[in-house]
Formats: structure tokens, sequence, C-alpha cells
């Protein structure tokens, strides 16, 4: 058994808003071995990218974390001063987001915004040195003519080749953990396959640690080594990868699998999941999924179903699982 | 029972580039659509596929006429739109309606639902406002979506609730080919499902015809009867989806259809990604267009340029080796596992309950 990088206890994020506190996050438990992927799934609203906002501790105002650890390598990143945060992001734990061009300042070179983020960590390198690193930083991430690209603005680079340059400047300090929120959502199938084989050999060199944030289940298949399912701000299902699409548990796990059209067969109508996600001002009694399941039964409207392991090393919050037991 | 609608031949798009801020020189042209031929039969769905810039859109926008084509023609009905003005374009304009792929952008944020969906038969002139008021009424309810919804706007909505609005819109004025741009790319997959059920259901109760553009293979496989894949401007391959499922004969299909990550972790590594970047259609590469990428390219490819030839029934490709090629390679059984299938199985039974 590998040791974890990061354990997750108890995590709570509220934020303020006008008819009161809201919590997008509520009581997430979750861990990450060394050197391994953990993917989170689920439809968008379900507190993924707060969630991860909430490790980096770039959670913005009106929201806070309310309660809960974070704890990388047995330090609790929750109770740090912002001077020791700054620290630790870039050199411990790096993040990149769905949209690579928001994050990207156009108007600065990509070799000044790649050097830049080297200097925050090694201010006394100088210029030449920095270059030198930029560009091989470039070159690690596979860029074509990366003493080229260097001195090119974001707007000159395709999606693609953005979201690398996005993957260069997070890697640029070797972080042991790096958070990757929908990576890949914004771009096509074909450019999705080059991030994710470059993302898998990084990892093979560098023995980092990556939380993969998607809703696409076929790329949960493809990278996570386990897998935790999120709805409404509460992780649904956990288990390794093989277990959660071997043996879905949850009723929403089965859901999201029922809704992907699969190469594999063709269904007249797809499984969907009837309704949407509730926002946290409106949040049902009890299992917050009754809603929209079609396993619902009178006690699921009153009790919060806690995280539970179903079979070994395999939990999932339903009263009901696995469903069979109570088919009819 | 074939019925052609819609016939499209040799269609383009050509952007001029200029440079110079007083006497703007032409130094080049975008090549967005680059001589396009294709044909969609009533109550059909022809998918238009392929990544990002590759000139869907366009292909769009020129068939509904929201802007000329640079050269070919486009026939509904046998009718050549290109050439038709005044009532004839209006009448014909009614029968080609769209739904757009961002839900959050293709509405007017400052008409009510019922507004939206009667705005095209207010154009068009059909109804009095209370055949108007029933109809919005019997669409919301066609699209799932509630008669107290009707006063509401668009930005209470749900991204799937306003995809079912923008549907709602295009059938108020029952027309018979519907071009769906991208109308589910932005969903989650659960909601993409629900609209895509929606889809499929509505076209078999009226006879409707999709263009349905999309850039995800395995959406297209749930909802196309044929699959036409688009490469720089040009289409590629066209062909039955079976058939072009079962034995893709373009390189690029191929390479699309192996990018699909499967969800099933016991098929990891499969996917293969292809190499180098989309050539810009502003200087679209010599010969083949898709040598600079392609894992078979000779040296004939760079010179010689392959036309879209028949390879077997209802199937085309533009490739000069399609035939040579060695087997795709492609493995799409597997599927689910037992459990997840016992538990699906019970699910599907307990939501029809
Ligand atoms: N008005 C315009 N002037 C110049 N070039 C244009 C114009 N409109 C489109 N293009 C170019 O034509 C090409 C095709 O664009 P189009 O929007 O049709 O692509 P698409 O296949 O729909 O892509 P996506 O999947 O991103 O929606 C692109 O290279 C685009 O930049
Ligand atoms: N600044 C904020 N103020 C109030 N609610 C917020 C804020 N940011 C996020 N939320 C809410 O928290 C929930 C989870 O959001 P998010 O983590 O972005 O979802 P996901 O990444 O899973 O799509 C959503 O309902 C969202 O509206
Ligand atoms: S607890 Fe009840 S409502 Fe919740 S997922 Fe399980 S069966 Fe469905
Ligand atoms: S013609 Fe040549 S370059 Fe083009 S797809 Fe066929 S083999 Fe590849
Ligand atoms: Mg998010
Ligand atoms: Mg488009």
């Amino acid at each position: 058994m590998s040791e974890d990088l990061l354990r997750i206890e108890g995590l709570r994020t509220v934020f303020r808003t006008h008819g009161g506190e809201v919590t997008a996050v509520d009581g997430v438990d979750l861990s990450v071995p060394r050197g391994r992927t953990l993917g989170i799934v689920g439809e968008s609203g379900c507190g993924k990218s707060v969630l991860s906002l909430s490790i980096m501790r770039l959670v913005a105002h009106p929201g806070r974390i309310a309660a809960g650890r974070v704890l990388l390598e047995g330090r609790d990143l929750v109770g740090l001063s912002s001077a020791e945060m700054r620290q630790v992001r870039g050199s411990q734990v790096a993040m990149i987001f769905q949209e690579p061009m928001t994050s990207l300042n156009p108007v600065h070179t990509v070799g000044f915004q790649i050097t830049e983020a080297m200097r925050a960590h090694d201010p006394r390198a100088s210029a030449t040195e920095l270059r030198e690193r930029a560009i091989e930083a470039l070159n690690r991430v596979r860029i074509p003519s990366p003493d080229r690209r260097f001195d090119e603005y974001p707007h000159q680079l395709s999606g693609g080749m953005r979201q690398r340059v996005m993957i260069a400047m997070a890697l640029a300090c070797r972080p042991k953990l790096l958070i990757a929120d929908e990576p890949t959502t914004a771009l096509d199938v074909t450019v999705q396959a080059q991030i994710l084989d470059l993302l898998r050999d990084l990892q093979a060199e560098t023995g980092m640690s990556i939380i993969l944030i998607t809703h696409d289940l076929g790329v949960v298949a493809e990278m996570a080594d386990e897998v935790a399912v999120m709805y409404a701000g509460r992780v649904v299902e956990r288990a390794e990868a093989g277990a959660i699409f071997g043996d879905p548990m949850h009723p929403y796990t089965l859901g999201l699998l029922g809704s992907v059209p699969r190469l594999d067969e063709e269904r007249e109508t797809l499984l969907a999941i009837d309704g949407s996600v509730p926002p946290p001002f409106a949040l049902p009694k009890g299992c917050r999924f009754h809603p929209r399941c079609p396993f619902a039964a009178a006690e699921c409207k009153s009790d919060q179903p806690p995280l539970r392991e179903v079979v070994s090393g395999h939990s999932a919050a339903c009263l009901r699982a696995p469903v069979e037991a109570f088919a009819a | 029972m074939s019925e052609t609608l819609l016939e499209v031949t040799g269609l383009a798009k050509h952007y001029p580039v200029r440079k110079g801020l007083i006497v703007a020189k032409q130094v080049g042209t975008v090549r967005a659509v680059d001589g396009v031929s294709f044909s969609v039969s009533r109550g059909e769905t022809l998918a238009l596929v392929g990544e990002s810039g590759c000139g869907k859109s366009t292909t769009a926008r020129l068939v509904l006429r929201l802007i000329e084509p640079s050269a070919g023609s486009i026939r509904f009905e046998g009718v050549d739109v290109t050439r038709i003005t005044g009532a004839a374009q209006r009448a014909m304009r009614r029968r080609m309606q769209i739904v757009f792929q961002d839900p959050y952008a293709s509405l007017n944020p400052r008409l009510t639902v019922a507004e939206t969906i009667a705005e095209p038969m207010l154009v068009h002139g059909i109804g009095d406002a209370a055949a108007r008021r029933k109809r919005v009424e019997e669409l919301l309810s066609l699209v799932g979506l509630r008669a107290f919804h009707a006063q509401r706007y668009p930005h209470e909505f749900s991204g799937g609730q306003r995809q079912r609005i923008g549907i709602a819109r295009a059938l108020s004025v029952q027309p018979d080919l519907v071009v769906c741009d991208e109308p589910v790319s932005a969903l989650d997959v659960s909601i993409q499902a629900q609209v895509v059920n929606l889809l499929k259901d509505l076209q078999r109760r009226f006879g409707l015809a999709y263009l349905f553009i999309a850039h995800d293979l395995a959406v297209v496989k749930h909802v196309a009867d044929r699959v036409a894949v688009m490469y720089l401007g040009q289409i590629v391959e066209i062909g039955d989806k079976r058939s072009l499922f079962a034995s893709p004969r373009h390189p690029y299909t191929r390479a699309l259809l192996s990018a699909i990550p499967h969800p099933d972790p016991e098929r990891r590594g499969q996917v293969k990604p292809l190499g180098g970047d989309l050539p810009s259609p502003l200087n679209p590469p010599p010969g083949c267009r898709f040598h600079t990428r392609c894992p078979f390219a000779q040296e004939r490819c760079r010179r010689e340029v392959p036309e879209l030839r028949r390879l077997g029934p209802g199937h085309d490709a533009a490739c000069h080796f399609a035939e040579t090629l060695p087997p795709a390679g492609l493995d799409f059984t597997g599927g689910l596992s037992e459990n997840a299938a016992k538990r699906l199985a019970l699910y599907a039974k307990a939501r029809a309950a």
C-alpha cells in the first residue's frame, strides 16, 4: 500500500450569499497516494472546482473554509499564513484550469510568464538561466521549436498549445501534487488525447500525484487510479477505478454511466438522469440525490446516507446500495 | 422514402485576409469551407464532425443563408436557394431552422421564454396572438418544460433547459430541416443524454431532418444515420453510419475514433493521439491536406490532391491509399461489466416505472 501524499478530512467550504450562508463543499474526506491519480467526477455545480480551490487555499471572498483539514505530507494547509501558502503553491502543489486563455496573460509573451513563475521561487537566478530553464520546460511539454514559442503571445498559440504552456508553468517548480480542473474539456478529442498522454508521461517521469477533475467518464477510465464521485457538495462514491466501472454502487454513478454515449454499443435512447443538480441554497432533505433517484424510497427523503464501505475498499453514500438487494 | 431534402454541391466560403490600414491589400485567403458536397434526405440525420476550426459552423451558416457562399449551390427540394429572393426566400427560411451550441449566448436575455419561442412565428406571420400562445404551450410541453416557465427569462434556466427552449423555438414554425450546431457540446453528459433523447424523439414524431454538427463521434454514433468527416474545410469521408464506424477508410477518421477514451479502465492505454496541430486554413498544405499529420503519407500525397471517391455502398473517402491501408485495429467491443449492466437495467426499469 502506498503512502498518502494528501489527506482531506471533513472539509467544508461555505459562501455568504444574500439568502445566508450556503455550503458548496460539505464534509469531504479524500486521500491521494503518492505518484497516483485521483479522478473526481460529477456534473457541473457539484463542487469539484470549489474543492480544488479549497485545497489550494484560493477560495475567494465571500467564500471560506469553515471546517476540516487539508494535510499535505501531514502538514495542515488550512492553518498556514498566506506567505506560507504562497510558498506551497507552485513548489509543492500546482493547478491547471479548464480555460487556458483566462489563466494566461494576453499582454505578455509565453516566455515572460514562465520565467516570472520561476523567478518567484528562485529570485536569484539570472535572466539567461531562467530563459534556458523555461525553454527546457516548454520542451518537456513537447512544444515544437520552444525557443521560437518563448517569444510568442498566448493568442498566437492553439488551444492545445496553450494548455501545454499552462502545464509547463505549473510543473516549472516540480510540484508533488498537480490539480488539473477539467484540463481537456475545452479541447478537441485529438488534442485531449495528446494532453492526457503528456500528463501520464510527466507523472511517470516526476512521480507527482494528480487530482484530475472531469465530467468525462472516458477520461477518468483512461487516467485515474482511484475515483471519487461528487454530488451536491459531497462524495457519494469512492473506489479504485476498476471497481467504479466494474461494480458501480451509487445510483448517481449508474446514471452517469448510463448517460455516456458509447462506441461499443448503441441504444435507442440513452439512460439519462432526470432533472438537474440542486444549487447549494436549495438542497433537498435526506439523500441529496433523492429527487432524481429512480430507487428513492421513503427513508431516503429523511435520512442523509453516510459514506459507508459496501465492500472492502469501496464506499457509497446510499441507503440502498447495492440496488439489486432492494429491487422488486 | 429517401426523398432528398437538401443538396449541397461544391459549397465554398473564402475570406480574404487584408493587411495595411490605409490601403488594405489582400495578402491571403482563409479557405473556411472549400468545396463541400452532401445531401440530407427527409427525416434523416447527417452528422458533420471534425476538429475545431474545420468549417462546420461556416457550413451551417451557408446552408441557412446567413452568409453568402463564394461558390457552389444549395438546393432545398430541388430549388436553388442562392437564387431566390423576397417572399419565396422567406418561405424557404421558415423550413430550415437552427439550434446553437451555446445555450447561454444564443437566447436574447430580454425576452421571456414565451416571447423567445413565439418570435419566429411572429417573423413569419403565423397565427394570431391567441394561436401563438397556445402553440407556445404545446411546444413547452413537447420539450419537457412546464407552462409556468413561459413568463420567465433565460437566465433563470440551466444549460439543458435553455437548450430545450432553443429547440422549442426552432420547432415553432414546423421546419423540415433543423441545423443543430453542437447542440449538446456545452452540456454535462447527463443533460446531454436528455437533450439527445429529446431530439431523437422529436425527429420520430415530426419526420424532421437534422444536419447535426458535433465533434464527439460517440454522440454521433447515437444520433446520426450518415456521417461526414471534415478536415480543413473539406469532407474527407462520408458514409452510412454503420459502414463508417465499422470500417473507417480515411486515416483522419481513424485518428478521430482512436482518440476517444472509452469509459472502461480495462481498455486504458488504447487511446492513440494524433501528432501535430491542425494547419491554418490560410495556407492549407498542398496535395492531401492531411499529409502533415498522416502516419501513412507517401510522396504522392504531398503532390496530388485525393478526390472523394466511392469505396463501398454509400461510402466515400478522399485518400489515395484507402484500399491498401492496414486494418484500422479499432476495437469497440467490451462494453459494460456484468454488475454494471445488471444495475443499469434495474435503473432503467425503476426510472420507467
Ligand atoms: N468571418 C470570418 N473571417 C475570417 N475567417 C473566418 C471567419 N469565420 C470563420 N473563419 C475561419 O474559418 C474556419 C472555419 O470556422 P468555423 O467556425 O466554421 O469552424 P468550426 O468547424 O465550426 O469550429 P468549432 O468546432 O470551433 O466550432 C476557421 O479557421 C475560422 O477561423
Ligand atoms: N462565489 C460563489 N458564491 C456562491 N456560490 C458559489 C460560488 N462559487 C461557487 N459557488 C457554488 O458552489 C457550487 C459548486 O461549484 P463548483 O465547485 O464550481 O462546481 P463544479 O466545479 O463541480 O462544476 C455551485 O452551486 C456554485 O454555484
Ligand atoms: S439513498 Fe435513496 S435516494 Fe439516495 S441514492 Fe440511495 S436509493 Fe437513491
Ligand atoms: S492521401 Fe496520403 S496523406 Fe492523405 S490521408 Fe491518404 S495516405 Fe494520408
Ligand atoms: Mg468546475
Ligand atoms: Mg463551430
